[in-house]
């Protein structure tokens, strides 16, 4: 399940603004659905933030970031038109990839 | 004599390959390389014991930026930011999110490239009325801000 992610880079001065959305369910394993099953654990464990071939950010998630999760995250430098990539992957093996330009 | 030498041949080539097979697996999840999940920190299920896995108990610094809503009318979607004024606190490398009253304290763990801004928004979950802490980690110590969250509908309900 590749998911898809809406992601906008912009100029901020010096700085260079990423917010990205990502679809996930984020399923915490300690759900249980209508029939009393306990809903198994899904979500992202891992999620870099690239722009061009550097990592400007690393990050490893619980189970504790919200459903379709939000990310913000803000580096020096980055020039317009530059590429700005953020890749996720889950805990089921799951992956997740968007990428945009600075404007 | 031949057939050994043949083999070794064959044996070097395979080797060769096998590395050439793991350059080239190893390129694409370069990305993660850098920082291995603390396991035992997201496994804690009370606050102090998170806290204890990260290292040493974090001193409060003025530097760290904690920004989170006083109340949250839906516990599962709190947004929250991070921020650090680098001119008293410089270098810093990592910040965790943690949530006391979460079944999991520790929420997120966010590693920051060398050099770059430290600016960090995202959206947790938070069980119930509680302190949010953000700890970052500069030259090898530990540093936080906490803020209550009072939370009118629980985050981890059906």
């Amino acid at each position: 399940m590749a998911g898809r992610i809406k992601i906008r880079a912009q100029k901020k001065g010096e700085m260079t603004e990423v917010k990205a959305l990502m679809r996930h369910p984020m399923e915490t394993g300690m759900r249980k659905d209508q029939a009393g099953e306990s809903i198994p654990a899904h979500f992202i464990t891992d999620v870099a933030v690239l722009h061009g071939d550097q990592t400007v950010m690393q990050a490893h998630w619980g189970a504790a970031v919200s459903a379709n999760p939000f990310l913000g995250v803000r580096f020096q430098g980055g020039q317009a038109g530059d590429a700005v990539r953020v890749v996720w992957t889950d805990n089921q093996g799951g992956t997740g990839e968007g990428e945009t330009t600075i404007r | 004599m031949n057939k050994t030498e043949k083999g070794r041949v064959s044996r070097r080539r395979l080797l060769n390959w096998v590395a050439l097979l793991s350059t080239a697996v190893a390129l694409p999840a370069r990305a993660w390389a850098a920082v291995t999940r603390p396991d035992t920190a997201f496994g804690a299920t009370a606050l102090d014991q998170a806290l204890m896995a990260l290292g040493e108990t974090p001193t409060r610094h003025e530097g760290v930026i904690f920004t989170t809503p006083d109340i949250a009318e839906n516990g599962a979607v709190v947004p929250i930011r991070v921020e650090v004024d680098q001119t008293v606190l410089p270098n810093v490398s990592k910040v965790y999110v943690l949530v006391e009253m979460n079944p999991n304290p520790l929420a997120a763990v966010f590693d920051i490239a060398s050099g770059t801004e430290v600016y960090i928004e995202t959206r947790v979950k938070v069980a119930q009325t509680g302190d949010l802490y953000a700890v970052v980690e500069s030259d090898g110590q530990l540093f936080m801000a906490s803020r209550e969250t009072k939370v009118t509908l629980g985050g981890c309900g059906g």
